[in-house]
Order: C-alpha cells, then sequence, then structure tokens
C-alpha cells in the first residue's frame, strides 16, 4: 500500500517539475539564460571605472556621462527604477577582475559599463563573458580587445563592446599627424607594457613605417619609474623628429619634464596619449609641457553642447576628462538594447536573454549617438567596436593650461574636419 | 683582506670555486660592456657628463635617506624598513606648502627662503613622525628577538603609507617648479642642469652638518657611545631613551629634507606610495656603504646613484641587453647581492663583532 502511494506521489513530482521547467523553458529560451527582474525590483546597471587611484579623473568623467544618461531618462526604463552599481576597477587587470567578479555574482545585474582602462578590461572581460554578461567599455583602446585572433596577440570574448576609438585607428591618425602635419622623418615610440599604451605604440609605429618614415627607436619604461634620463638618452641617440609617449601619469609627467634636459632631443617633439589628456597633466609637468601636442576625444555638436550644459549644471564644474560622452553613449546603447529584448511575465517581472541582449547590441547600427553615428562591427580586429571614430583630435598644450588652469587645450588638429593634403 | 682568487688545491672548495668563477663574469660582463659602448661612441661624452650629475643628484637623495638607515642600524641594530615612508611624510605633506607658496608668489620671490622653509617643515613632519614610531611602535620591542621589530617596522610602513593616502588622498601631487633652479650651468662646453648641481650641494650640506654633529657635539658623542655600548653608556649617565629618539628624530629630519630635495629634482609623482622604492634603494646604499657607517652611507649612496644612472647605458646596452633602461632596479639590487656575496661588511664597513652582528 505504502508503495503504491510513494510510486504516485513520486509520480506527480516527476509531472510537476517537467511542468514547471517547460513552462520555465517556454519563458527564457535564450541559450545563455535570462536576467529576471523581479516585480517592483529595480534594472539594476553595473559600471566599472576607476574610483580610486592616479586616473580616478577618468572614472569620475566617464561616471558622470553615465549619470546624465540615466538622468536623461528619469532613471526609468521600461516603467521600472533603474538602479546603478559602481565598482572600482583600478587601471590593472586585477581590479578589472575583482570589479567582474562581484557584478557577475549579482545575477540581476543587466549589463556594466566599463572599464576605462585597456588593462583593466582585460581581466574583467573573461568573467563578464564567461558569465552570459554584456559590457560596453567608453574609453579602452587598446587594439587586442577586439582581435578574436590569439595567435596575434587578440583577446577579444563575447559580450565585449566599446564605444571609444580602437588604437588602430587612432595610432594611424597621430602617425599621418605625426608625418603630414609636423613633418616628422622619424618617429620613436615608448610605452609601459600596459595594453593600452603597448597597443598605441605599436599602432602608431606600423603606421609611420608604412608611410614609409623611419621608425627608429621602439622602447618601453617601467610602471612607477621615475629616471627617465637613461632611456631619453639612448633615444637621443638616434635623434628622432617625433617621440610618441602614449604613457600614464605621473610616468609621462617625468618623461616631458627631464626631456628638457637632455642633450640631442632640444627640437623633438611629444605627441602623448589619451591617457595624459588631462588637466593635470600640464599642471603637473609645468613649463616643460608647453608646446606637447596630446590625442584625445573631441565631440561636438548641438546634443553635446545640452549635455555639457546639463553637466555643469549637475556637477558645477567641467567634465575632468574627454570620454563623458562616450560613456553617454554607452549607456544609452546598452539600455536600447535592453529595452527591445526585454519580456514581461504575466507575474510582472521581466526578463532579458542574456544572448539576445548581446545580439542586440551587436546589431547596434547608425545609433545617433553623441560622438557620431555608432554601428558595432563584428569582424576582427574590429569585434565589439561601436564607435565611428571621427570624434579625436590633437590638442596643444600651450602656457595658459600650464599656468593659467585653462582646460581643454586648443585644438592642433580635428580628425573629422581636417584633412591631409 | 681576503685574497681576489684562492687557488691553493687543498683549500679548494666548490663554493669559492663558483664565487670566483661568478666575480670573473661580472667582470667580463662590465669590461666587455662597456668597451663595446664606448667604442662605438653612440652617446658623447656631454651625455655621459649629464647621466652621470643627474645619478650624483639621485645618489645624494639616496645617501640622506640611507643616513637614517645607518643611524638606527648604528644604535639600535635594526633596520628600519619604515624609514622610506617616513621621507614620504615630510614629502608629501610639504607639496601642500609649496602650492601655497607658489600661489603667493613667496617661493618666486624668495627661492631660497622659501626652499629653507620647506625643508624645515618637511623635516619636523618627518621627525615626529620618526620619533612616534619610536616611541609607540619600536620602543615596547626592545629587547625582544630581532625579527619582532622587523615585523614590526614593515607593518609601520603599511600603516604609515594607508594613513597618509586617507589624509591626503590616492592622486599624484607635484611641486612646483622654482624659477631660480631652471635653467643649466656651462662648464667647458657641458651644461649642467641647475638644479641638480644645487641638490647634490644642499644634499652635501646636510650629509656634512651631521657629521659634525655626531662627531663634533655632546650629544653626538653620547649617540656614539650608545652605539657602542648601551649599558656602559647608562652608567656614565647617558639618558639612553633620549639618545635613541633624538638618533630616529635626526634620520628622520634629513628623510624629510630629502622629500623636499627630490620634490625640487624631480618634483611629479608625490603620492602616499612615493617612500617604497627610494626607501629600498637607500637600504641598499647603506648596505653598500657599510650599515651602521655614516660615511659608508654617504659613499653607497652617492655611488648607487651614479651606478644606476650610467650602468645601464654603458654594461647592458653594450651587452646587446634590450630594454636596458628598464633594467635600472636590476643593477640596484644585483649590487645588493653582489656586495652581500662578496664583502658583507659594504664597501667602509668593518666586520662587526660578535655582539653586534
Amino acid at each position: 500500500m505504502l508503495g503504491k502511494y510513494l510510486r504516485v506521489c513520486s509520480a506527480l513530482a516527476l509531472f510537476l517539475i517537467l511542468v514547471s521547467q517547460s513552462a520555465a523553458q517556454a519563458v527564457c529560451d535564450d541559450t545563455l539564460g535570462c536576467i529576471e527582474v523581479e516585480p517592483d525590483e529595480p534594472i539594476v546597471v553595473g559600471a566599472m571605472l576607476v574610483v580610486s587611484g592616479a586616473i580616478n579623473y577618468l572614472g569620475e568623467d566617464t561616471l558622470g556621462g553615465i549619470e546624465l544618461a540615466l538622468l536623461a531618462r528619469d532613471y526609468t526604463l521600461l516603467d521600472r527604477e533603474i538602479e546603478l552599481v559602481l565598482e572600482d576597477s583600478l587601471c590593472t587587470a586585477e581590479g578589472g577582475q575583482v570589479a567582474a567578479q562581484r557584478l557577475a555574482a549579482d545575477p540581476t545585474v543587466a549589463g556594466a559599463i566599463g572599464t576605462n582602462c585597456s588593462s583593466a578590461a582585460q581581466g574583467a572581460m573573461p568573467i563578464i563573458s564567461e558569465a552570459g554578461m554584456v559590457m560596453i567599455a567608453p574609453s579602452n583602446t587598446s587594439p587586442s580587445l577586439t582581435n578574436d585572433d590569439i595567435a596575434s596577440g587578440g583577446s577579444h570574448l563575447p559580450g565585449y563592446f566599446r564605444t571609444s576609438q580602437n588604437g588602430l585607428i587612432e595610432g594611424m591618425r597621430l602617425a599621418e599627424f605625426a608625418m603630414h602635419a609636423l613633418g616628422a622623418e622619424s618617429l620613436a615610440t615608448v610605452h609601459d607594457g600596459d595594453p593600452y599604451t603597448e597597443g598605441l605604440a605599436s599602432a602608431v609605429a606600423a603606421t609611420f613605417a608604412d608611410l614609409e618614415g623611419a621608425v627608429v627607436f621602439e622602447g618601453a619604461v617601467n610602471k612607477g619609474d621615475t629616471d627617465m634620463a637613461s632611456i631619453l638618452t639612448e633615444i637621443a641617440v638616434h635623434q628622432p623628429d617625433v617621440i610618441y609617449v602614449p604613457l600614464f601619469e605621473p610616468e609621462s609627467n617625468f618623461f616631458a619634464a627631464q626631456m628638457q634636459h637632455i642633450i640631442g632631443l632640444e627640437d623633438t617633439i611629444i605627441i602623448g596619449g589619451a591617457a595624459s589628456f588631462s588637466s593635470g597633466f600640464p599642471e603637473n609637468t609645468g613649463q616643460a609641457a608647453v608646446g606637447i601636442y596630446v590625442s584625445g576625444p573631441l565631440v561636438s555638436g548641438e546634443a553635446y553642447d545640452k549635455v555639457l550644459a546639463q553637466w555643469n549644471e549637475e556637477y558645477g564644474s567641467d567634465p575632468p576628462s574627454g570620454y563623458h560622452a562616450h560613456a553617454y553613449d554607452a549607456t544609452n546603447v546598452l539600455l536600447d538594447a535592453l529595452e527591445s529584448v526585454a519580456l514581461f511575465q504575466d507575474d510582472g517581472s521581466i526578463l532579458f536573454g542574456r544572448q539576445a541582449l548581446r545580439d542586440a547590441v551587436a546589431d547596434t547600427e547608425d545609433y545617433p549617438g553623441l560622438t557620431g553615428r555608432l554601428t558595432c562591427r563584428e569582424d576582427s580586429p574590429f569585434a565589439g567596436d561601436c564607435s565611428p571614430g571621427t570624434a579625436l583630435a590633437v590638442f596643444e598644450i600651450t602656457e595658459a593650461e600650464v599656468f593659467d588652469d585653462n582646460w581643454p587645450p586648443p585644438v592642433a588638429w580635428n580628425f573629422a574636419v581636417d584633412t591631409f593634403e | 683582506m681576503q685574497p681576489m682568487f684562492k687557488w691553493k688545491t687543498d683549500d679548494f672548495s666548490w663554493v669559492d670555486f663558483t664565487i670566483d668563477v661568478l666575480r670573473v663574469i661580472i667582470v667580463l660582463g662590465v669590461v666587455i660592456g662597456a668597451w663595446n659602448t664606448l667604442s662605438s661612441g653612440r652617446i658623447s661624452f656631454a651625455q655621459w657628463v649629464n647621466l652621470f650629475a643627474a645619478g650624483l643628484s639621485q645618489g645624494s637623495i639616496y645617501a640622506l635617506i640611507a643616513l637614517g638607515y645607518t643611524l638606527v642600524y648604528g644604535i639600535l641594530l635594526m633596520i628600519n624598513f619604515a624609514h622610506g615612508e617616513v621621507f614620504m611624510a615630510g614629502a608629501f605633506s610639504t607639496v601642500f606648502l609649496a602650492e601655497a607658496l607658489n600661489r603667493t608668489g613667496f617661493l618666486n620671490a624668495q627661492p631660497l627662503l622659501a626652499i629653507l622653509l620647506m625643508i624645515a617643515f618637511a623635516g619636523l613632519v618627518s621627525m615626529s613622525v620618526a620619533i612616534l614610531l619610536e616611541r609607540i611602535a619600536y620602543r615596547p620591542l626592545r629587547g625582544s628577538p630581532r625579527l619582532v621589530p622587523l615585523i614590526t617596522a614593515i607593518g609601520a610602513a603599511f600603516f604609515l603609507q594607508y594613513t597618509f593616502r586617507g589624509l591626503y588622498g590616492s592622486g599624484f601631487k607635484a611641486y612646483p617648479g622654482v624659477h631660480a633652479l631652471q635653467g643649466a650651468i656651462e662648464i667647458g662646453g657641458i651644461s649642467i642642469p641647475v638644479v641638480q648641481v644645487f641638490v647634490f650641494c644642499a644634499a652635501l650640506f646636510l650629509m656634512l652638518c651631521l657629521y659634525w654633529l655626531v662627531e663634533r657635539t655632546r650629544i653626538g658623542k653620547a649617540m656614539r657611545a650608545v652605539s657602542e655600548n648601551k649599558e656602559v653608556a647608562r652608567l656614565m649617565g647617558i639618558d639612553i631613551d633620549w639618545v635613541i629618539m633624538f638618533t630616529f628624530g635626526v634620520g628622520g629630519f634629513l628623510a624629510g629634507s630629502a622629500g623636499v630635495i627630490n620634490g625640487l629634482f624631480r618634483p611629479q609623482g608625490v603620492n602616499f606610495y612615493m617612500g617604497f622604492i627610494p626607501g629600498i634603494k637607500a637600504f641598499t646604499a647603506a648596505v653598500l656603504g657599510g650599515i651602521g657607517n655614516i660615511p659608508g652611507a654617504m659613499l653607497g649612496g652617492l655611488f648607487l646613484g651614479v651606478i644606476e644612472a650610467i650602468g645601464p647605458n654603458l654594461v647592458l646596452a653594450g651587452l646587446g641587453i634590450p630594454g636596458a633602461n628598464q633594467l635600472k632596479d636590476v643593477i640596484a639590487f644585483t649590487m645588493l647581492v653582489l656586495v652581500l656575496i662578496f664583502r658583507p661588511q659594504g664597501i667602509l664597513g668593518e666586520r662587526l663583532s660578535e655582539t653586534k652582528a
């Protein structure tokens, strides 16, 4: 009697399990699973940014961009409140790893904006990708991040996108600027082993060589180095017309400041990267910063002016760097993608298919952003690149930036407008 | 004095043989590298002088910090690994004073007075930190096994780093430029930056002051007495605790001064972590010169600074080693290892007696 009773109970339990599973599958048939937002719960958006450390201004800048994008929607999406969860990814692979682990451990996080640094993205990307999530970086430029080919140094994984320009494009343009605008015939490059600086230095050197310029020196410094006399003396042996130095602060400060004492480099021009595109660079470098060119984002247009005015209203100052517009665009791309894949359930909850979300971001085409019209590409080495690559300029630092707190510096070359003969 | 090589077969040991082979390899490497570089003529004489002058300036900063290590070791036989952070405390605190002096225009109107003010302020901050460190962290552990204060010093270093990070933030600051120290001095067609000459002279002056203090004053005599034998010094009526505290204070003052001088020499990169590497380098300099020996620390610092500055371009580049400039720290720490292997007592040091070793 008892045996029969148990058999019936077991069959009933099995039936209920199968029914419930088939019901769930019918709702979420996404190959990577779904993000479920319970009724009355907010939609959670993650951010992995530099909160502490020497370049926290970049984190502040992009966080402002994200917040303004959310504010433009009244922090509401699909009639739900949007909650922003901020993690400090620092500017290291380890920092990116920790930030990504924290976000991946929370099943309610719908997607992430970040990281700021390419090195942090190297740490975060495998975790975000493995968790079936989406990350859209507003200021990564390392070419390896969107390159699928591991054999050639690529590290791209599904789920990674960025709205900042690829270093290959930036490198190509800066090499052209050095050769055609500055008239340089020889070039030296210096990086610090970071994927961002190394990627840019390689891209500039490769394009400069393709343009039949002479790449006379390719070297590196260690992060934390304060004495640049040794490498500067070695560079002076080759007497390049231009040195491309996409280093972070304070190494870029030391490099520029010590170059003025090196015999043989009196007429050499420095071009810095976007890592030095902050008001702190001329301030900390001093007089030696005058005449240095730095590449950085340049965004213009009516929509951008409105955002900038709103920034001033919200924060009472100018943005500390130039990637807030990229962060604004990244946030909007993510939110629009979430909107397009949302599945409303009878109980009031919302499901977002993880693969569907990735596909929706990847399908972004001709999206009207502040930085131009964004189209996400799938072809390596641009897999995940959404930037139109036009919001880029070279700025020349003058005494006004060093002594009068003027920022940003005057534009020396606007790649969206100026053309080489 | 040990012979350079031991050829006697009855004394043969593989350890000695390996060390002798190592000596030959190192000497050959240095000679071949230097010969290749100098014979190629890639770097001009003026550029070598520039590197040497920069090395001398950097070395004089190492020397000032190294004196703190050596003073404390001489008197307590302990390595104060928090001394790099004592240097940071003065340098980091004074950057705000320097900014204020610059804003008011005083820095460039009265540069010498402003620099003296900055040195005095940094010295006082670092001295206070060093004295507090001794009183709170080290004095209660006096008499305990030598490993205990050593571990405490490492802990204190981290404590100081994160305390100053909490106080001043994690961002980088920079000392403002002093107009009077810009430009270069021309000597026989070779130009040496004024700031480097100033740094070297200021550091040398402070070192000579210390030497005078230790050798020519009553408190210096007491320091030497405590260093020699604490118990006998106590019997002679010397207040041991006060002398030890004074020694920490003097070492701290020199470290703080080094912080400002470093700020004039390389103004950028002032942050809570800035003391770690100079601290380790200064320790290396103190060991190079002979730890516990004041002229040894000075010489060790200058030697290390110069070797670091010219070594990569002279030796490593000559041996065809790529990225020679990135191996600057390797040169410094290789020097430390070599000294520990071949001359453990350092350049000017003497073999310590059993009680002091």
